[in-house]
């Protein structure tokens, strides 16, 4: 199923003439998504990894009936290329570039919010619904079709934990890289609905870090979720005022630090982990602790003689 | 990317709002001469990006050139709280009816820009935010267009400041200057009602986007001067995210995440981390070659802690980079390499016949680097 596309979704890449588009287009293919087409200004009647290119996203729907785009497109040239594919009609835009400015993304989002289009990143790996379709650059090989879904300001921190997951059995269900940018197209908060409301998923891991405050944002939806959430920080020795390589990973002002994080979390019942190993353990932890809810709660009906069929 | 408070107050100035008149200096002699034109009583400002500069004796105040001079002499070429100071600001004094605070920045979590009015200005907004966020009037604005009138008329109606068709004018100029230049941030703080009935800026910040100064060209003339850490300043020259940290170990790792994980790691086993330096996706050869030689620019460092996740970049590819760029760099500190991800093995097979220390995860890289560094006091 997949909180945000399947494998039946149809997509296209913005981008793919270049070296990056065409790389990832032919890792996607791979894994097993349907991309239908491509988008290069000036490119058209092109086919790049057996697929047709077009000059516009408009032309790319009209053809194919896409649905959903990927952006591997120039940092200079992302507002306008997300704003074409909004106009389009696409209701998922996945965008890895990064180096996007600031100002152009406040446009960016508010016109596919406007639209009511679900936009991902900027300045992610994208997405991966495990098993069925990868829309971005994550490494196929690590999934392992499961229950846990995952959320993730950082690009190889998700991979290094999907992995570790993988090891020990414990299968994903949505992996989603919302990116490191101060703003982006979906944040925490928009994105735990989806995982709650998703039969596929069991429990939820979120990955922050340091600066913003989506975290802080995030901990008031957390506590109304029946399903259990486990958390990790990253840059909890990273000094104030200091951008650590994401353009939003800073402190600033005193907000944004590691601690106010993983206490909102703690104070919202998140399993939050100290170090990245802790994280499968943890996961376990939850899941053992929701059955057992769950089956004390089997019994109770049981006993009352309501059972339910 | 930060400005100078004198940079920042040049370009308010070309806009046409009311800067105080100064000049920036970088000698005692030239402050002196600034101050004598001024022909009054002025104020000598240490030009460095740090918070509360006032607190820390950055800010001092003289009647006449002669004390100018020497505000200057005490405060050129010495730290301010860990900054050298190469120029100061001698400018006017300026006599406060009320201060204010006049603010645009981009609010992350509602993705607008959103401008910040207080009539409690001359404290930083963050202290302000926490001690009194009631002090704080926003107005977020709408991403398509600029603010109009009416809206601002409206918004300063609710509100207990003077002078409101002037403050208005410089509204709608800060936006101007806020949006032209892709700020993060433009302020005025303190914004001065003064006893003419006229405003007057006595402190501004500007940042600038990193990501927009491609666009910016004056910008990125300033960028690098911007830079006050010698290493981080040849960092940027070779295109290296890199942060100097004031630890002895230093940190290589692919993506921003994984690198302020691992900084995490080793300050759990107990150890400080040296910098911060993501060599993104690839890590090709000449890249590590050029991530390994700034970070033994740092003398203190004492040992490396590798630490790649290879997700669609190959390990083995990865490690032949790191063999070949410590072909090249004479490197005598201790090397610890963890290889995860894509093609591990092969990875590992390169760097068993190196002297790097290999290990297996994160945590154990952490504590080997540290118990080396250890050994080796």
């Amino acid at each position: 199923m997949g909180i945000l596309a399947n494998r039946e979704t149809r997509v296209i890449v913005q981008g793919i003439t270049g070296r990056e588009g065409t790389f990832h287009a032919e890792q996607m293919i791979a894994y097993g998504t349907k991309i239908v087409g491509g988008v290069t200004p000036g490119k058209k009647g092109e086919t790049v990894c057996g697929v047709p290119v077009f000059n516009h996203v408009r032309e790319a729907v009209a053809a194919t009936r896409a649905a959903a785009s990927v952006l591997l497109v120039p940092a200079r040239f992302a507002k306008d290329a997300i704003c074409e594919a909004v106009e389009a009609g696409l209701q998922l835009i996945v965008a890895i570039t990064e180096g996007i400015p600031t100002q152009d993304m406040i446009f960016a989002a508010h016109v596919a919010q406007t639209k009511g289009v679900r936009l991902i990143g900027p300045n992610g790996p994208g997405m991966v619904t495990v098993g069925e379709t990868k829309l971005g650059i994550l490494p196929g090989h690590i999934f392992l079709k499961g229950s846990i879904g995952l959320a993730s300001r950082s690009g190889t921190l998700t991979y290094e934990i999907v992995n570790e997951l993988t090891q020990v059995g414990l299968g994903q269900s949505t992996c989603v890289g919302l990116g490191g940018d101060p703003i982006l197209g979906t944040q925490f908060i928009e994105i735990l609905p989806l995982f709650e409301k998703d039969p596929q998923t069991e429990a939820v891991i979120l990955l922050g870090e340091i600066g913003g405050a989506a975290e802080e944002e995030a901990a008031s939806y957390i506590k109304k979720m029946t399903k259990p959430v486990i958390g990790f920080i990253s840059g909890r020795t990273a000094p104030a005022g200091k951008r650590m390589g994401h353009a939003g990973a800073i402190i600033s002002g005193g907000q944004g630090t590691a601690d106010s994080k993983m206490k909102a979390w703690r104070d919202a019942g998140v399993f939050v982990a100290e170090t990245t190993r802790e994280i499968p353990a943890l996961v376990q932890k939850a899941l053992a602790k929701k059955a057992a809810a769950a089956n004390k709660c089997r019994g109770t009906r049981f006993q009352t003689g309501s059972g339910i069929g | 990317m930060k400005i100078h408070e004198y940079q920042a107050k040049e370009i308010l100035a070309r806009q046409g709002l009311p800067v105080l008149s100064g000049q920036v200096a970088d000698s005692p002699e030239k402050a002196f001469a600034i101050a004598r034109k001024i022909g009054g009583p002025v104020v000598v400002k240490a030009q460095v990006h740090v918070g509360g500069r006032g607190k820390a004796g950055g800010i001092q105040l003289a009647n006449t050139p002669e004390e100018a001079r020497e505000a200057a002499r005490r405060l050129l070429g010495k730290p301010l709280k860990g900054l050298m100071v190469q120029k100061v600001l001698v400018e006017e004094q300026c006599e406060a009816e009320q201060e204010l605070y006049l603010g645009i920045a981009v609010d992350r979590q509602r993705k607008r820009n959103v401008l910040l009015l207080s009539a409690e200005g001359g404290v930083e907004i963050e202290e302000l935010a926490v001690t009194k966020p009631e002090a704080i009037r926003k107005l977020y604005l709408d991403p398509a267009r600029f603010l109009s009138e009416p809206e601002i008329d409206s918004f300063l109606q609710q509100r207990e400041v003077p002078g409101a068709d002037s403050l208005k004018k410089i509204i709608l100029t800060l936006e101007k200057i806020y949006k032209e230049m892709d700020a993060e941030l433009a302020e005025i703080n303190p914004l001065a009602w003064i006893p003419s009935q006229a405003y007057k800026v006595l402190d501004a910040k500007i940042n600038i986007d990193d990501n927009a100064l491609f666009r910016q060209p004056q910008m990125a003339v300033l960028s690098e001067e911007s830079e006050t850490d010698e290493i981080e300043r040849e960092a940027h020259r070779r295109k290296i995210a890199y942060v100097r940290l004031d630890g002895d170990i230093g940190i290589i790792g692919n993506g921003a995440g994984l690198v302020m994980g691992t900084m995490d790691e080793v300050s759990r086993a107990g150890g400080r981390p040296a910098n911060f330096l993501d060599v993104g996706g690839g890590a090709k050869a000449e890249f590590v070659r050029n991530s390994l030689e700034v970070i033994l620019m740092d003398p203190k460092v004492k040992g490396i802690f590798i630490n790649v996740f290879g997700g669609i970049t190959r390990c083995d590819e990865v490690a032949r980079g790191i063999i070949e760029a410590s072909r090249i760099v004479n490197i005598k500190v201790p090397m610890v390499i963890r290889l995860a991800g894509t093609r591990t093995e092969e990875g590992r097979a390169l760097i068993a016949q190196t002297n790097l220390i290999p290990v297996q995860s994160m945590q154990e890289g952490a504590r080997k680097i540290v118990a080396w560094i250890g050994k080796g006091k």
